[in-house]
């Protein structure tokens, strides 16, 4: 998924090849990642698509069904990932992670501790910003989903960034062989507070921690547990709103009925068209009209972060 | 001046990614009394600062972890600054102490019997003054003027702490020293000059480098007019390895200052390239590309090593020339802060006012750049992204920052009926701070309302491209 190794890195001079990661894409909202095998086959709605019609194509490149339906195949990337991962538990979200990431400033070689490792959205993005030469220690107290999130990772090409270890961090806190050297924390925890002191003990001095809870309540818990010995205490909710964009004819002079922003371009052109016929031309023009989409994600969580600070 | 050089770099090679001290010739961060006023400096022994009415030197700072906090005391050779340990000091946010039976009194408090009519303070201005010349701490003062405040004791805890702050910021000011971080230098410049950065929220620009899958190994395409924020941004993720190629469409660049005020090393400087469209895509026809065979490999290894040794040629070049520059920081924060000749400061791109490398332009050629990022409020997008788009390798992604909807609107548009791109989609991000106290938790009161737009898609291969390929 990285370009860590330079024969797999995306550009003009690299094609699909047989055992790749590709992200099939269907439309925005679905998306799948597959394993190219030679002899393998993908079926969907569009029909039979074979793997071996895959291989020697660049990726982004359209492929055609046997009944000519089409997909686009993508080189992974951590967002695309997040959005074709199995979700074992509820994960991290593109807002959330790009904002995790830029407020614990991590870069490249930075050391990061991160439990639960859930399903390993965030994870993913994580070592992304760690490569080449820092590292990742996730913990995760559910041996079956640490040992899936450690197999899709080796999947992904990121086992040489990322260390799945079965811990109960609210429990037994981090390892103390991490004491004093991480760069940066991340919590998403049900108790966050009772790891909040092993966190502390294991950042640099003015390390950033991180704890993201979907409640209030637990925000209200872990920030009295900051007090001791963290500053810059600071809690954020993000989300994204997503937009539509619409092509839309108007009529130029606003006669007639409605609005000119009508939800029935077509239905207007018709009558148009048989007005033109008459000898009545309107003047019409063409706009991209733009609106906020009608659903979106309300509540993700609460991003409390803090700074260990200064003795 | 060489040797010196060698020293700087042996120095450099030994700093952690995120160096957690500070060191003379460091860009600084100084944020005073939580934020009322935010400064770049650099630090050097004869760089001083303002506070007040008092000027204080930085060489104090120097060495020490980021995240100190520092006093400003009066001694017998004028003001200077101290460091304090964090813990003594109440800062605003959500750490606020609360006696344990603070909760259970406040209740029975409230402000019916609070008049506004000045009479409260029994300390006079000419009073305080006359403690400051008898060398009393600004903590003292506050202290006395507690002391001697008749509705202080009437107050609410909540409201005492908010009295106690107000005061210690005005008769005993603290600077905090932050590490400058695209985090931090674009909360700043958010708070501070918006305009200069474009209106680039710290959450958009987040968005923006993870949209793009900015990380080590990639090389980047940018068009940067928001002063350089996003060239800092994207080289901060790159670490020195993989390049951020930062575009312009006139005969100048655009101006990168805030490249400077992250302490790259002189590696990842040298990974920073200034190019001028025109040199970008001039020796291919992109469509072309890759019916070329990708025969040799080896050839081209050879090649980015030579291009290594060239471009650190330069880099060290444009060091020097940089050595020469006065003043590097923004002038109207810190008027009085020089810039000190030391080899360290600052960066600008490797080939500053020269030529891009061609080897450089052929690999680029070769393999498209992995992505790209726009914050071009000034430029017409439309036809913008349909010259940049075939620079891109594909299935590279691409974000576009703009702090209107509409010019977004339209080239999401045009973008759909040109079949270049998929996955198009605007988003919006939407920013909420908490005050998070017991009993006393809610959204801030004061927000911002728009962190600009963003426009993100993927790169397809045109079929005719990818047929001809095969």
């Amino acid at each position: 998924m990285l370009p860590i190794d330079p024969s797999k890195r995306n550009s003009f001079e690299r094609h699909i090849c047989e055992g790749d990661l590709v992200i099939v894409y269907e439309r925005h909202d679905n998306m799948k990642a597959i394993k190219l095998q030679k002899d393998s086959v993908f079926q969907n709605r569009f029909g039979v698509f074979k793997h071996s019609d895959w291989i020697g194509k660049p990726f982004g490149s359209k492929v055609l069904s046997n009944k000519g339906g089409f997909v686009y195949l993508l080189a992974p990337t951590p967002e695309l990932w997040t959005l074709v991962l199995s979700h074992r538990t509820q994960i991290l979200y593109l807002p959330d992670i790009s904002f995790v990431l830029s407020y614990l400033e991590i870069v490249p070689g930075c050391l990061v501790l991160e439990s639960g490792t859930g399903s390993g959205s965030l994870t993913t993005s994580l070592a992304r910003a760690v490569a080449p030469s820092g590292h990742v220690y996730t913990f995760d107290f559910h041996e079956q989903r640490a040992n899936l999130a450690r197999e899709d990772f080796k999947r992904n090409g990121l086992s040489s960034l990322i260390t799945v270890t079965v811990r109960d961090i609210q429990g037994e806190g981090f390892p103390e062989e991490f004491c004093g050297s991480a760069d940066s924390v991340f919590l998403d925890l049900p108790q966050p507070w009772l790891a909040m002191p092993s966190a502390g003990r294991m950042l640099k001095q003015d390390g950033v921690l991180c704890s993201f809870s979907p409640c209030i309540e637990q925000v209200q818990h872990s920030c009295e547990a900051l007090k001791s010995n963290f500053t810059d205490v600071r809690t954020f909710e993000v989300l994204l709103r997503t937009y539509e964009i619409k092509e839309v004819r108007m009529d130029g002079n606003g006669g007639g009925e409605g609005s000119p922003v009508g939800p029935f371009p077509r239905k207007r052109r018709q009558r148009l068209s048989g007005e033109g016929n008459n000898g009545n031309v309107e003047q019409t023009t063409t706009a991209v009209m733009v609106r906020p989409c009608s659903e979106a994600r309300g509540h993700t969580g609460y991003l409390t972060f803090a700074r260990l600070a200064c003795i | 001046m060489a040797e010196e050089g060698g020293g700087h770099q042996v120095e450099e090679a030994l700093r952690p990614p995120n160096p957690r001290t500070t060191w003379e010739g460091c860009s600084v961060l100084l944020d005073i009394n939580d934020g009322d006023r935010l400064v770049f400096a650099r630090l050097s022994p004869a760089a001083s600062l303002k506070i007040g009415n008092k000027k204080c030197f930085l060489s104090p700072l120097i060495g020490c972890p980021y995240g100190s906090l520092f006093r400003v005391d009066t001694g017998p050779d004028g003001p200077h600054l101290t460091r304090i340990s964090s813990s003594s000091a109440p800062s605003h946010d959500n750490c606020m102490q609360e006696s344990d039976d603070g909760q259970s009194i406040d209740e029975l408090k409230d402000n019916r019997s609070l008049i506004d009519n000045n009479t409260a303070q029994s300390l006079s201005s000419n009073d305080i003054d006359a403690m400051k010349r008898e060398g009393a701490t600004g903590d003292e003062i506050v202290e006395a003027l507690i002391a001697n405040s008749s509705t202080f004791g009437k107050k609410t805890a909540f409201s005492q702490e908010k009295y106690k702050l107000k005061k210690q910021k005005k008769h005993a000011p603290k600077v905090l020293l932050r590490r400058p971080s695209t985090r931090s230098i674009c909360e700043t410049y958010f708070k501070k000059h918006p305009a200069r950065i474009g209106f680039l929220r710290m959450d958009t620009l987040s968005l923006l480098l993870s949209m793009a899958n900015v990380g080590a190994y990639s090389d980047v395409l940018v068009v940067d007019m928001v002063g350089g924020l996003l060239t800092g941004a994207i080289a901060e993720r790159l670490g020195g390895i993989g390049y951020t190629c930062s575009t312009y469409f006139r005969s100048m660049p655009y101006p990168s200052d805030i490249v400077r005020m992250f302490n790259f090393s002189s590696e990842i400087c040298s990974r920073i390239i200034q190019a001028p469209f025109s040199d970008l895509c001039s020796s291919q026809n992109l469509d072309n590309e890759n019916s070329k065979s990708h025969e040799n490999t080896q050839s081209s290894e050879m090649q980015s090593q030579t291009e290594d040794s060239l471009l650190t040629e330069s880099a060290s070049k444009s060091l020097i020339a940089l050595s020469e520059d006065p003043v590097v920081l923004e002038g109207d924060y810190m008027p009085d802060c020089r810039h000190e000749n030391n080899t360290s400061t600052g960066c600008k791109s490797a080939n500053s006012g020269r030529k891009v490398p061609p080897e450089l332009v052929k690999l680029w050629n070769e393999r498209g750049f992995s992505s790209l990022i726009v914050a071009a409020p000034e430029l017409e997008l439309g036809s913008l992204i349909q010259d940049l788009l075939p620079l891109l390798s594909y299935s590279a992604p691409f974000a576009i920052y703009h702090q209107f909807l509409q010019p977004l609107a339209t080239c999401m548009h045009r973008l759909q009926t040109s079949r270049m791109a998929i996955n198009l989609q605007i988003s919006e991000p939407w920013l909420r701070e908490y005050q998070v106290l017991p009993s006393r938790t809610h959204p801030m009161m004061q927000m911002s309302a728009c962190g600009g737009y963003i426009l993100s898609g993927i790169r397809i291969c045109s079929s005719e491209a990818c047929n001809g390929n095969n």
